[in-house]
């Protein structure tokens, strides 16, 4: 037996958190601030983590992972701040619109999948709109550790330019902000050029964005393995599925507006995950036999894991067809 | 025959490649002996990656300098040993931007102390490119005075620093560029098998 305590169920250990401010930082943007109910210190965590927030949206349990904003050494409160999608699933839209100082809330422990790789002689952000968050937590870190850091933030507008300004007061040397609606945008190949050897970069936004410093970087010579990025996917509706669980012996249906995860935790089924988000890896499950086509929206398993039909990542990917056999 | 297909072993043991052109900005080729063959097969491939290429190499009594010469690279440097030639491989390095490519090749005791220096410079190892050519001959720490032989060819050999019979293992270390050499006859001193050359 392992010293360390036992699990007993899936994802990361979770805390009873008071929603202890509610601060709208722009048109689209809204921070929340929270404090333990116990009292306690919340755990440190390292710049970049994130939290999975649990909500209760009267009565449908929604479960969202925002990057975890706040000082990473600061253990009286977490910190996220979360965009409003009007056309998302609603987890977003919950948090802005129900979510009042004072509320009871649940949210995971601290999982970090964009950790700075602290060999980094230094360090070169790429943001883009709220892809601003997990900088804001890694930069906090590198304050703490005299880092060498530089930002470079692409947001559509200074009104909606999330925490442009704050940055810019406190780092102006250190942060540089390009405007989309005076035609600015980050003159990446020159930055890519010339840092020093041993330089990390790192990149937070859109998926178009993401692929973009990927590609160039890569073109420069930089080391992929000094690269690093996140994205988040959130799970996408689509048409109900049926799928037949071995382990579980039972057959569940996936509706329309939730995931296959989301279907697996309403049936009761002990579903590993953690960053619900289709980039940890966690929930990586065994198809046992399909026949039908499979919608993989994760970035976690390879072109050819994808092709080859054997796994899937329940918490964003989908599955359109006759019939799903999965080993859970 | 210059290249050896070394047989799979333990996962310490490092594997190496064949060099391949990458996109850079510049290119630090260090070879030894009859790693200069790979360095030329590399330039068949590609030469336009000579114009920003420093080859730094070190003949070992070889006489590939002047072809290598013959390829045009931006900068050429012959080192009489690879201990003369690290004051080079260092300020390069130091001097260095982001991608910049590491090609390594020869024997592994220089492709493994090049590694090391790209490594300490900021590189991660698996960006640097190697390709083993010549001398199976290894780099081996005395696991027991730390002292280090180089160019050994001969298993069980004798430890230059301390004198106790070694018998060299797969297992390597990466921080030394060194195989690890354990004494053979701890049991039963004076009991040492017949040297046998490796790969033999």
């Amino acid at each position: 037996m392992s010293a360390a305590p036992q699990k007993t169920k899936s994802g990361a250990e979770q805390i009873e958190v008071t929603v202890s401010a509610v601060v709208p930082v722009n048109d689209l943007v809204t921070r929340f601030e929270f404090s333990r109910v116990d009292g306690q210190p919340f755990p440190t965590f390292s710049g970049g983590a994130h939290t999975v927030v649990i909500m209760n949206d009267d009565g449908r349990r929604r479960m969202n992972p925002y990057s975890l904003m706040s000082d990473p050494a600061d253990t009286s409160t977490y910190a996220i701040s979360v965009r409003r999608d009007d056309a998302g699933r609603g987890g977003s839209l919950f948090m802005h619109t129900q979510v009042k100082v004072g509320d009871v809330m649940t949210l995971s422990y601290p999982v970090n999948l964009f950790s700075l790789d602290l060999r980094a002689r230094k360090n070169l952000f790429f943001a883009g709109g709220i892809g601003i968050t997990p900088f804001l937590s890694m930069i906090a870190q590198l304050e703490r550790m005299n880092g060498n850091w530089e930002l470079h933030y692409s947001v559509r507008s200074a009104d909606l330019g999330t925490y442009a300004d704050d940055l810019k007061t406190k780092y102006p040397n250190n942060v540089h902000v390009y405007y989309d609606d005076q035609s600015q945008s980050i003159p990446l190949t020159d930055l890519l050029d010339g840092q020093p050897l041993g330089t990390n970069a790192y990149v937070c936004g859109p998926k178009g964005m993401i692929a973009w410093v990927h590609a160039s970087a890569k073109e420069a010579g930089w080391p992929d393995a000094q690269v690093h990025s996140e994205e988040f996917t959130a799970p996408q509706p689509g048409k109900p599925f049926e799928v037949r669980l071995c382990k579980s012996d039972m057959t569940i249906k996936v509706g329309e507006n939730e995931s296959l995860l989301e279907a697996l935790e309403r049936e009761g089924v002990d579903a590993p995950f953690l960053c619900r988000g289709g980039a940890c890896g966690q929930c990586e499950t065994t198809v046992v036999s399909h026949d039908g086509e499979f919608i993989h929206r994760d970035h976690w398993l390879d072109d050819d894991q994808h092709a080859s039909g054997t796994k899937i990542m329940p918490c964003v990917s989908r599955f359109v067809g006759a019939s799903l056999l999965l080993d859970r | 025959m210059s290249k050896f297909q070394f047989p799979q072993s333990i996962k310490s043991r490092p594997v190496y490649g064949t060099l391949a052109p990458q996109p850079g900005k510049a290119h630090l080729m260090i070879a030894d002996a009859e790693g200069a063959e790979a360095l030329l097969d590399l330039a068949e491939q590609d030469s336009t990656i000579m114009a920003q290429a420093h080859i730094i190499f070190i003949p070992k009594g070889t006489d590939f300098s002047d072809k290598l010469r013959a390829l045009s690279p931006a900068q050429f440097y012959e080192g009489p040993t690879y201990e003369a030639s690290i004051q080079r491989i260092r300020h390069v390095l130091e001097h260095a931007h982001q991608g910049l490519q590491v090609y390594l090749a020869g024997t592994e005791g220089l492709m493994g102390q090049a590694q090391n220096e790209a490594m300490q410079a900021g590189i991660p190892h698996t960006s640097i490119q190697t390709e083993h050519r010549g001398s199976v001959a290894r780099r081996m720490q005395c696991v027991h005075c730390k002292g280090i032989t180089e160019d050994v060819l001969f298993d069980p050999f004798v430890c230059s620093h301390c004198g106790l019979n070694l018998f060299v293992r797969d297992h390597y270390s990466r921080r030394l560029a060194a195989y690890q050499g354990v004494c053979i006859d701890a049991e039963d001193p004076g009991n040492i098998p017949d040297p046998v050359e490796l790969y033999s």
